[in-house]
């Protein structure tokens, strides 16, 4: 790949990580939306700018590392994966099916490229903190990063703070994770169904350097990687605001579309089932200029 | 048979040991051997017996405090920079508390982590129920990928110690708190996934587990006096199975008894029972907790109660042997 891609292009990435996303989803018939939606240009900025990998070695020893600890968003990583050609993007539309290697939760041993094994929340930090752990104190390999994405909903889980605690102690200061801070989870807003503020002095009192950003700015995505990798004495979480369903206008905001694909709910407000996955790739297609609706029909 | 017994097995002065100090010995040798193994222990080092590792290898332990769901968990994340991590605490915590993370990280991530449970069974004594971890075996055994092992004596814990640092899979390792009987030899043989025969005979198996096995051996001694002629398999690993030595056995004597100081409800005897029904149906007599938790108490006193001694266990076998028909090919 000859040099990085410009901020404009990362913004084109990613609205055709979202198109996937829609695609995917529409042909899987079940499996989470919103958040995978709204995680789009964070992955987008991490596979295609801040981490330094090769899709053609999954196993180089010099790669970084990146641990989904919310396994439901698994799409949006099967997308950015596809797109910087870890897979043929054909193969997004086995998602969820039998036989396929893109699991309804991502599966480390069926996928190359995948560093962990998660669904079950709460667990992908420590998996995380543990590979950092290793390169810290163990192999001397102080230039290789570990990157995470949890969701705002997990941090309910206790193991999650039994993790938080642990890379405070240790000093973790190559472990940087990402909380997609969309405030909805399954039951509703996540301010109601167990509050998590003050969440940056929850962080900031485990040992945390603590940044928050506008979860949908590249170039925010990319300045805070940077400046986390240049925290060198503390672990880094960047409280990354986000839109759920972020680029789908019905979407935004609905906690319905946590975890339904488009097409199967019709919840207050939303186009019919039968007319949504179509008008979600309108609504991104147009986004950019470069289709017009006309070209969809 | 092949298997050298300690001389002075049936002896009242017979050498005592914990299994865990076995295993502290053991890790420390795997630590010397192999600079991947890395020891995380949940606040109690002292009493799983990480302790010689850590001494020897402080910048290879981990100290992870009183949280095993990170244990485990940070633990599949070293496996998956390479290491050979083992983790410990009690059995009642560990696998008892964190059994989703080491399904999902661990066993359906498929790394090589090792799971230490130490102070199963009813033996703990005073600590009483909470403590006595009883569904260990149950727990992992009915998880793919795992390998589950309850040596019968430190000498053995030390070997199976070794072996798990070196097989690349997932696995379980139960220990016991209390000093117990010493019945094997530094020469007697382990691997994983194979049974012993221990003492042969033709009118019952006695097939035993962990701390058991030293009891069915007293059983036996007990039952030769009375005219029955027990044949004693010694089981460290219960998963994967030695089905061959087992089924020949059995085969032999047509009759057969499990011995565990766990729930026989999806333990070890669930596992015989299992194998027995699917191929050979024979009389079978669980021997371990009956769907009950245990008690405070001294642990001797509770071995005694809960009938998992030798002379309790060699009173029953003589009754089930009296009122249970033989299997005979083809019955």
């Amino acid at each position: 790949m000859g040099g990085k891609l410009t901020v404009t292009q990362l913004e084109q990435k990613a609205n055709k990580i979202r198109q996937d996303i829609i695609n995917m989803l529409v042909e899987a018939g079940s499996g989470h939306s919103a958040g995978p939606l709204d995680l789009a240009d964070i992955m987008t900025a991490l596979y295609f700018n801040i981490m330094n990998i090769d899709p053609s070695k999954p196993e180089w020893s010099e790669r970084d590392l990146f641990f989904l600890s919310n396994g439901h968003c698994v799409p949006v990583q099967y997308a950015a994966m596809a797109e910087r050609g870890y897979f043929p993007v054909e193969e997004l539309g086995t998602l969820r099916k039998f036989g396929s290697r893109l699991q309804g939760h991502p599966e480390r041993t069926k996928l190359p490229g995948l560093e962990n094994t998660s669904g079950p929340l709460g667990s992908g930090l420590s998996q995380a903190a543990g590979y950092a752990y290793s390169l810290q104190y163990l192999d001397n390999a102080r230039h290789r990063w570990v990157y995470v994405v949890t969701g705002d909903g997990e941090l309910n889980e206790g193991n999650i703070w039994e993790a938080a605690m642990f890379a405070g102690k240790y000093k973790l200061s190559q472990l940087i994770v990402f909380v997609d801070r969309n405030n909805i989870q399954i039951d509703g807003s996540t301010e109601s169904v167990m509050p998590l503020e003050d969440l940056r002095g929850k962080w900031e009192s485990f040992g945390w350097h603590v940044q928050e950003i506008d979860g949908h700015n590249i170039e925010s995505i990319i300045d805070a990687a940077s400046m986390a990798r240049a925290i060198s004495n503390k672990p880094s979480v960047i409280i990354s605001h986000t839109i759920p369903g972020k680029g789908v206008d019905f979407m935004e905001y609905d906690y319905h579309w946590h975890g339904n694909p488009p097409g199967t709910i019709e919840p207050p407000g939303s186009p019919p089932k039968a007319d949504q996955a179509k008008q979600a790739l309108m609504k991104l297609r147009t986004l950019d200029g470069k289709i017009t609706p006309g070209d969809l029909h | 048979m092949n298997y050298s017994l300690n001389p002075s097995l049936y002896d009242d002065e017979v050498e005592q040991e914990p299994i865990r100090a076995g295993f502290g010995r053991g890790l420390k040798a795997a630590g010397e051997a192999n600079d991947k193994i890395v020891a995380l222990c949940a606040d109690l080092t002292d009493s799983t017996k990480m302790s010689d590792f850590k001494a020897a290898f402080p910048e290879r332990f981990i100290e992870m405090g009183i949280a095993e769901q990170n244990l485990v968990t940070v633990a599949s994340g070293l496996a998956r920079a390479g290491k050979v991590p083992f983790t410990s605490s009690y059995a009642a915590f560990s696998p008892g508390r964190n059994w989703e993370q080491i399904r999902t990280t661990i066993t359906l991530n498929d790394q090589p982590v090792k799971i230490i449970g130490s102070h199963a069974g009813v033996s703990v004594g005073p600590d009483g129920a909470t403590h006595q971890m009883l569904e260990d075996i149950a727990l992992m055994r009915v998880l793919p990928n795992m390998v589950v092992i309850a040596p019968g004596d430190s000498i053995e814990a030390e070997k199976a110690t070794r072996a798990v640092a070196e097989n690349g899979k997932p696995s379980y390792l139960r220990l016991a708190r209390e000093k117990t009987p010493v019945f094997s030899k530094v020469d007697s043989p382990f691997e994983i996934g194979k049974a012993y025969v221990l003492r042969e005979g033709h009118d019952i198996t006695l097939l035993g587990t962990g701390t058991m096995t030293y009891q069915l051996l007293v059983a036996a001694q007990q039952l030769e006096s009375r005219g029955i002629h027990a044949e004693v398999v010694h089981v460290p690993t219960i998963k994967p199975l030695d089905e061959a030595t087992i089924l020949a056995s059995v085969q032999k004597t047509g009759r057969a008894v499990t011995a565990e100081e766990a729930q026989i409800n999806g333990g070890f005897g669930g596992a015989v029972a299992e194998l027995l029904s699917e191929n050979l149906p024979t009389p079978l007599l669980r021997v371990g907790m009956r769907d009950r938790f245990g008690e405070s108490g001294d642990p001797d006193e509770l071995i005694r109660h809960f009938r998992l001694d030798g002379d309790s266990i060699a009173e029953d076998v003589k009754e089930f042997v009296s009122k249970t028909p033989r299997y005979h090919q083809g019955f």
